[in-house]
Order: C-alpha cells, then structure tokens, then sequence
C-alpha cells in the first residue's frame, strides 16, 4: 500500500494548470462520460426508491402507496426466506471464497516446479459465464451423473437425492458451483497482494525465531490489511449481486428454497409484474450493500486524500 | 522429511486440480457422445461413441450463431465504448485541477458499485420509452453506462502515477490537450487499458442479468442467455447442450489465453491499487 506516498500532490516539476482556465474540452471529457452513466446508473436509481413507494403494474401509471410494499414485505414469508437464504449465501459462499482463495494463495505462493500449472487450474472457472458454469454442474448433478456415480462406487448409495429438486439441498448444491469459480479470483487478489510484501519483514521475524504460524499471523496478515479490505468488499456485493447462478440452476426453486434477494426481486418485477414490490425488495438489496460501499469508499477516500 | 512434504503437496494440488478441470474435461468429452450412448449408459458413463454432429446441431438448430454474433455486436462496441469514455474521465480528472473531481470519481465508482437490481426496472422502462427496449442498443448503453465507473477509477490510478515531465514537455512543444490525451497518455495507458480490455471483454460476454432485462426476443439473445434456452430446447439432449456450452465458452477463453498476464494484473489493479 504504497499509495500514501505517491506523487500526486506538490512535486516542484509538475505545475498543473490554473483551475480558471479549464478549456471546454476539459469539461466535456468529464461531462460526457459522466452524462452517459447519469442516464443509466444515477437517474434509475433515483428512480427505483421512487417506485418502491408505489404500486405499478407496468402498464397504468404508478401510484404512490407509502410505505405499503415495505410493511408488506415484513410479513411476506418468502421475503424472509429469501433474506435468510442471501445471508448463508453470504457467509458461506463469502466466508469459504475468502478462506479456500486465502488459502491456494499461501500455498501456491513459492515459484516453484508444477504451481503454474495449479494456479492455471484453478483459474480456468474464472473466465466461464455463470451459465457456462451450470450447466457444467448440471452434469454432475444430473440423476445417474457424476455425483451420484461416485457415491455409487464408494458404497454411499443411500446419500443420492436429486440434488437440485430437493428443497433441503438445492441451496447448497448451487453455492457449490459458485464457489467453484470463486475461488480462483480470490486466488488471486490474493496472490498479487502476498507478492507486493517485502520478503525482508519475513527475514526479520525467522531471525526473531517467528515460526511459520506466527509468521503468517503478525507478518502477512497484517501486511495484506488494504487487500482483505477490498477482498471483503467485493466478495459481499458479488454475493448480495449473485443471480445467474441460481437463475440458471434452479429459478430460486423448489418451493422458494433456493431464493435469493436478487432472484426474488427478478421473479416479482418480470414474471408478476409487481415492479413497486419489486423496487422495495432492489432498496433492501441496496442497503445491504450500502454498509459495505460506505467502507470501501471511505478507504479509496483516505487513500486519494 | 522434505521429499515427503514436496510429494505430499504435489499429490493434493495434482488432486484438486483434477477437481476443478474434471467438470470441464467431462462437458468436452459430453459433447462428442452420440444420444444413443448417453440415454444408453448415462451421463455419468465414459464414452463409448464419437460425434461432432452435436456442434452442427447447437450451432445451427439451436441458435448458437445468431446468438454468438449478437454477442460479438454487444460486446466489441461496449468494451471500446466504455474504455474510451472512461479514458477520458481519467485524464481529465487525474492530470488537471478539476473543481470537486474526488467527488466526482468517487460518485462514479460508487455507481458501478450499486447492485443492478436497483437499476433493473427504471433501466427496462426507460428503454422502452426510448424505443431501445429489445433491440442490441439497449444493451450496449447500459453495458457502458454501468460499466464506466470502475474503469474510470482504475485508469485514474494509473495515469495519476506517470511522471508529470512528458506532460511538461509535451505541453510546451505547444501540443493541445486532445493531442497529449491520444499521443501522450493512452499509448502510456496500454498496459491498463489492454487488461481492462480483457476483463471487460469478459464480463460482458458472459452477462445474463442485463441481457434478460432489456431483451425479449430470442433471435436477440446474446450466447450466455441463449445457451438457457437451449436447455429447454433440448431437453433430454445432454450431447447437444455440452456442445453449446463449449461454444459459448470458447470466446472468453481465448480472450483469457490471448490476454493473460494482463487478464490477471487486471483483477489485481482493482485489488491492490
């Protein structure tokens, strides 16, 4: 985390232009780009806690109804469900990314014989599209598919169920998939922030008679600080984000078992055309995520300052 | 001691490895197995047949190649799009005293960070009041518009930290701010610009979520929500949908192998910076 000290700010060879004499172009080249995500990001959104007070079919204009939708939603069951459901999903897709990235990473760190090729393995998933990704794991979990053929052969035969129509595993059989191609981009998040600490604070610490525990507790860990930061950012927006991989799988199915925030807000918005409950489910999703924004902001914040 | 520990470690990795590649290798074999031999001895079976006729049916019958040419009018336009645009918000706001430009890089960022589903049904019906609703437009711009953000942010960390003397000079020798941006900065840019290039190139092709919401038609579906509809298309034609998969993944994979020290510095920029 070298940025503290780079060169932004006074360095006597770079004089920067009076801010009086902005050419026009100047201004455009902000203005336009900042326009085009006005138009598609900034309004919208504005838009969307506007419809979450409203009731709308799509068709009529939208009427304005308070805080029905969101009184509405503390009693709707599947709601709830789906609030259940996006927290596991949080904490366990999350929380095992985090650790089996982490983890690759310390083991994967050393150049030496063979860990190209083991990185490159667990990377492949990365650059496959969710859908991509389904419908791999469809395979595995098809009846008489890989899943159940290798339980067959170890003699747990009475373990099959059919994995994704069942309501007590659905859940879990789609975070399997999603951390399968997780795991290899945190990889190597992780990676690129062990490869920037300096080697000569581990030399200290073997000096001192650190073994490798303590090592990885008071050297790397708190070395790799600005990066968990981001690292914990990010895996909590993709996972309050994540729908493709349940869309593709299960529809949030059966019987709602499945169901995430994101999934639920889709469903109600495009299939029952409920888009002002929808809107009210999308600003529960946005203030989950805002929590963690407001974190990751402020870091960036202290970090341009 | 330590031949057992590096046998040991070569022995686990080798195994987790056959884990992640496993699927994929199952799918590549999938696709060339006749219907026969799957309805026969299922999917979990080894092969006992060879067929590329599930590749002439998933790229015709099914659509692939409308499909995947939609994507490629998606993708390509979005990705020089949104890197353009983004460019010249990074320079701007990191080279010059822009009045409240933190403010603004920041309110940028945070746009990319929204979840889309705040985004979905303001996005859907202001496509439609446009008339862009359901045709490859829409996309396009609301691929750029939510996708600007982030790449902004990351080309200001970069161009901030080049030396401010080429500037200097270059502003001296009585060039114009348009010819420092293109001759000066973006060819200083390039290793930024080619690993967002990869990346982007990569979310985009592989995006359901937007594609879903302001498309309707299926002649209009890019590769990775059509290749949902071919499941329902053909159903029971595990062969079929294995060769589609592939298809679909084929484009990204290359960009990957084609791109892939800046495909990782990538991901690491956004990470470390």
């Amino acid at each position: 985390m070298t940025a503290t000290i780079s060169t932004t700010s006074v360095t006597p060879t770079r004089r920067r232009r009076r801010s009086a004499r902005l050419s026009p172009l100047l201004v455009a080249f902000v203005l336009v780009p900042f326009l085009v995500e006005s138009i598609w990001v900034f309004w919208p959104a504005l838009q969307g806690f506007w419809f979450s007070l409203t009731r709308w079919d799509g068709m009529s204009p939208p009427a304005f109804v308070g805080a029905d939708n969101y009184v509405e939603l503390a009693g709707d069951a599947t709601f709830r469900g789906a609030l259940v459901n996006t927290v596991i999903w949080l904490v366990l897709f999350g929380g095992l990314s985090v650790l089996g990235g982490f983890g690759m990473a310390l083991v994967l760190q050393k150049e030496r014989r063979g860990v190209g090729f083991y990185r490159a393995a667990l990377f492949t998933p990365v650059v496959f599209s969710l859908v991509v990704t389904a419908l791999v794991w469809r395979v595995f979990y098809q009846p008489d598919g890989i899943a159940d053929t290798l339980l067959r052969a170890v003699g747990l035969e009475q373990l099959i169920r059919p994995w994704l129509a069942d309501p007590q595993t659905a859940l879990y059989a789609v975070i399997l998939p999603a951390l399968w191609r997780q795991i290899g981009y945190v990889m190597v998040l992780f990676l690129a922030g062990l490869k920037a600490i300096d080697p000569a604070l581990h030399e200290a610490a073997r000096m001192d008679g650190a073994n490798s525990w303590q090592r990885l507790r008071h050297v790397t860990i708190p070395q790799l600080k600005g990066v968990n930061a981001v690292v914990l950012s990010v895996i909590v927006i993709d996972s309050l984000r994540s729908f493709d991989i349940v869309w593709s799988l299960t529809k949030g199915g059966p019987y709602h078992s499945s169901e995430l925030l994101s999934t639920y807000m889709y469903s109600t918005a495009f299939q029952s055309l409920r888009l002002g409950y929808a809107s009210a489910i999308a600003v529960v999703i946005f203030v989950l995520a805002l929590a963690v924004i407001l974190g990751y902001l402020v870091r960036a914040f202290r970090e341009e300052a | 001691m330590n031949k057992l520990r590096t046998g040991a470690f070569h022995t686990g990795m080798i195994l987790l490895s056959l884990l992640w590649l496993g699927p994929v290798i199952w799918v590549v074999v999938m696709s060339t197995r006749s219907f026969d031999d799957i309805a026969a001895h299922g999917v979990g079976s080894l092969p006992r047949s060879f067929t590329l006729d599930t590749y002439r049916q998933a790229w015709t019958d099914g659509g692939e190649l409308r499909a995947l040419i939609n994507s490629m009018l998606v993708t390509v336009p979005s990705v020089l799009l949104s890197l353009g645009l983004a460019a010249m918000a990074a320079f701007a706001l990191s080279r010059f005293r822009i009045p409240g430009r933190r403010t603004i890089l920041l309110l940028m960022l945070a746009g990319n960070l929204l979840p889309p589903q705040i985004l979905l049904i303001p996005v859907a019906k202001f496509s439609e009041l446009t008339g862009l609703y359901d045709t490859l437009w829409a996309l396009i711009a609301v691929q750029v518009g939510f996708g600007l953000g982030f790449y902004t942010f990351v080309l200001h960390g970069f161009m901030r930290d080049l030396p401010g003397e080429i500037q200097e000079a270059a502003t001296i020798d009585g060039a114009g701010t348009a010819q420092i941006f293109t001759k000066v900065m973006l060819p200083l840019t390039r290793p930024a610009l080619a690993a967002l290039g990869a990346l982007s190139f990569t979310w985009i092709f592989n995006d359901l979520l937007w594609a879903i919401t302001v498309l309707r038609t299926d002649d209009n579906m890019p590769v990775t929500p059509a290749l949902l509809g071919l499941q329902g298309q053909f159903v029971s034609s595990w062969n079929v949908i294995a060769a589609g998969t592939v298809i679909a993944a084929v484009p990204t994979v290359a960009v990957f192998l084609r791109f892939q020290r800046h495909f990782v510095s990538g991901l690491a920029l956004g990470a470390v910076k």
